[in-house]
């Protein structure tokens, strides 16, 4: 059993170089201009699998339903925004407020240059994670009495909360206001001028991580108390888990990954805006959550871009008149169709696969030869 | 007698009005196995959970290897509604969560099985552990801890195998026969190192042929792991043939105690309890 599940972590991290490989390979072969909707698509399913395993990490496997995570997402967003944009260009950004009052950029305090650069979006994406697990701490001591919907209740209304305080206009000398931070570090700050184009790799390589870290996580004793938790909480505590410490954990690990996710997605999005980390981003978030599998960290992950391509880039089609050579204008077709479709399929996947895709299996369960399975559920 | 493990002193359980344990008082020593009966709503459970620290008592205290571990008195509206003897005696509270109980030494079984359903059997005596583990979440998470990890493993293989559960270790939990999943739940408290066992109607639901191996298996464990066992059944050959003392509660009171022999020809208790309902 055990030499079984060394030999599974083998294969998940040479499936994880050869896919890090097969990005940068794609990045420097393709035309960046017109594969353009792939590469987003990309980047921002990495962003969105990595919030999503953090989501699921809570949802999934510790059995509590919370529903803040776009509330965490930017605490990690505009943490990470403005401890890495650089000085100069603070006076442009935050012009209403005649200047930032955080006066100091990580990248250039670390020396700047490709290493400075390098370094300063690790610690403030790390930063950006401590900020939003700080504030799960707090927000847990009393919310994490409540169980299930009221949870998933609370923990909405703090989204909610976090961006209004964001958008207000007193703090505006730090988050700006409503306005949005600009020309921080992004993804394709990582692009060598005239050389490897790595943006899209970088997405990979800092999403790869965190969820190998969690997986790792899970995995542990600590993994298996959550699972004790989510399948007989009585059960658990009799056994001596201590539910307090244990839920507060797992709420402020998977809070801390969803604002380093929250990082990472305003590297992709290239600005940092609260009005973006909307419920309906967490809902987006949930659903790739549901389709993938609650309790799946694959599931999530594959979902993720399923979810990611399907409604940014495979149907965009749908959004643009069509007039075939006949004159025959093919119906329907016009600017929201393309939701309409998405909805349906939508559908169809919860109808047919009830579980989500991967259920609560990962991966390599699949393609090793299946375990004697008892006749239970 | 020996050295007093358990000890529940003037315990007086009050939900409302309504008085579930009144004034309980019994002792566990070391290495016996202790059994509590009585019909059903007398207040067996509802003095388990007081003591593994579901609920907090209304008055009195639970002493555990020579310590104080709960305490509570009447407070608040209580003080007004409370019906149990020896009020004003307590001052202090302690309300330890099960939890941490169980981290004192004692592990306990429920009357309705709770295992862990979505795990496989090696999984939910190897989750069991987990209250046991030194490491932190990040010692234990970057792997650091593979050596207690690893000894963690073979214990739980051991166990398996004295529970002769070794051969279904992959298994899911919920997937095994009933008889089978109460020996896992056993196992599994086993496996929180208790010194004490507490076994809420070990038997209940089972044939006649499972109670018997269910009596062997608790004597043999008591043995092999120097347990005391306190439990509650309904199941008198298996009350009557490993039991060393018994308390018998009814309505919430305790009406006897004793040999299972004194039991037996106890008057109040074949009234109360064995004459009345042998089989059920």
């Amino acid at each position: 059993m055990k030499r079984e599940s060394k030999s599974g972590a083998w294969m998940v991290l040479l499936g994880a170089a050869a896919l890090l490989v097969l990005v940068t390979a794609l990045e420097n072969t393709l035309n960046p201009t017109s594969n353009i909707m792939l590469f987003m698509a990309l980047q921002k399913g990495a962003v969105y699998a990595l919030v999503a395993v953090s989501m699921n990490l809570l949802n999934g496997f510790t059995g509590l339903f919370s529903l803040g995570q776009a509330g965490f997402m930017l605490l990690g967003a505009y943490t990470y925004a403005i401890l890495t944009m650089p000085v100069e260009n603070r006076e442009a950004v935050y012009y209403i407020y005649n200047g930032c009052a955080v006066n100091f950029s990580l990248p250039e305090l670390l020396g700047g240059g490709p290493v400075g650069l390098v370094l300063g979006v690790v610690i403030a994406l790390i930063l950006g994670g401590c900020a939003a697990a700080a504030v799960a701490w707090l927000i847990g001591l009393p919310v994490l009495r409540l169980k299930s919907d009221y949870l998933a209740i609370a923990t909405l209304g703090f989204g909610e909360i976090i961006r209004a305080i964001f958008q207000w206009d007193k703090l505006g000398p730090v988050t700006n206001g409503a306005n949005a931070l600009k020309s921080f570090p992004t993804f394709s700050s990582f692009n060598i001028p005239g050389g490897l184009r790595l943006s899209t790799f970088m997405a990979f390589l800092l999403a790869g991580i965190c969820i190998a870290v969690i997986v790792l996580l899970i995995n542990s004793t600590y993994g298996r108390a959550f699972k004790a938790i989510r399948d007989d909480e009585v059960a658990a505590e009799a056994m001596g888990i201590h539910l307090a410490k244990h839920k507060r954990l797992a709420f402020c690990i998977s809070s801390f990954f969803a604002g380093v996710g929250g990082g990472m997605f305003v590297m992709f999005a290239n600005q940092a805006q609260a009005k973006t980390f909307t419920t309906a981003m967490t809902y987006e978030i949930l659903l790739i959550v549901v389709i993938g599998g609650i309790g799946s960290v694959s599931g999530s992950c594959i979902a993720a871009f399923l979810y990611v391509a399907a409604s940014e880039w495979w149907l965009r089609f749908l959004d643009t008149e069509i007039i075939l050579s006949n004159g025959f204008k093919v119906p329907f077709l016009r600017t929201g169709f393309r939701m309409v479709v998405f909805s349906i399929i939508i559908m169809i996947v919860v109808l047919f696969f009830r579980r989500g895709i991967m259920g609560d299996k990962e991966l390599p369960d699949l393609l090793r030869p299946r375990r004697k399975e008892g006749a239970g559920k | 007698m020996s050295e007093n493990l358990l000890k529940i002193e003037n315990i007086t359980m009050q939900f409302g009005g309504v008085v579930a344990v009144d004034n309980l008082n019994l002792e566990v020593n070391k290495g016996e196995i202790v059994a509590l009966i009585g019909p059903n709503g007398a207040g067996k459970t509802t003095a388990f959970n007081v003591v593994t620290g579901v609920y907090q008592p209304t008055n009195g205290a639970v002493w555990f290897q020579g310590e104080k571990i709960i305490e509570n008195h009447p407070q608040g509206k209580m003080k007004a509604m409370y019906k149990g003897q020896h009020a004003g005696e307590y001052s202090q509270i302690l309300a330890p969560t099960p939890d941490k109980v169980t981290r004192l030494g004692m592990a306990r079984t429920f009357q309705n099985i709770r295992l862990w359903k979505s795990q496989t059997v090696f999984d939910n005596v190897l989750i069991a552990k987990h209250c046991r583990v030194n490491s932190n979440v990040f010692s234990a998470a970057f792997r650091l801890n593979r050596k207690e990890e690893a000894e963690q493993r073979a214990n739980v293989e051991a166990l398996l195998e004295t529970v002769g559960l070794a051969d279904v270790k992959d298994e899911l939990a919920t997937s095994l026969p009933y008889g089978k999943q109460r020996r896992l739940e056993i196992a599994r408290a086993l496996a929180a190192e208790p010194q004490l066992l507490l076994l809420d109607e070990p038997a209940a639901g089972m044939n006649p042929q499972e109670t018997d191996e269910l009596t062997a298996f608790i004597g043999e464990i008591r043995e092999r792991f120097q347990l005391t066992i306190f439990l509650i059944e309904h199941h008198m050959n298996l009350v009557m043939d490993i039991s060393e003392r018994i308390y018998v509660l009814d309505f919430g009171e305790l009406i006897a105690q004793g040999t299972p022999a004194e039991i037996q020809n106890n008057k109040r208790v074949i009234d109360a309890y064995l004459g009345v309902s042998e089989d059920a």
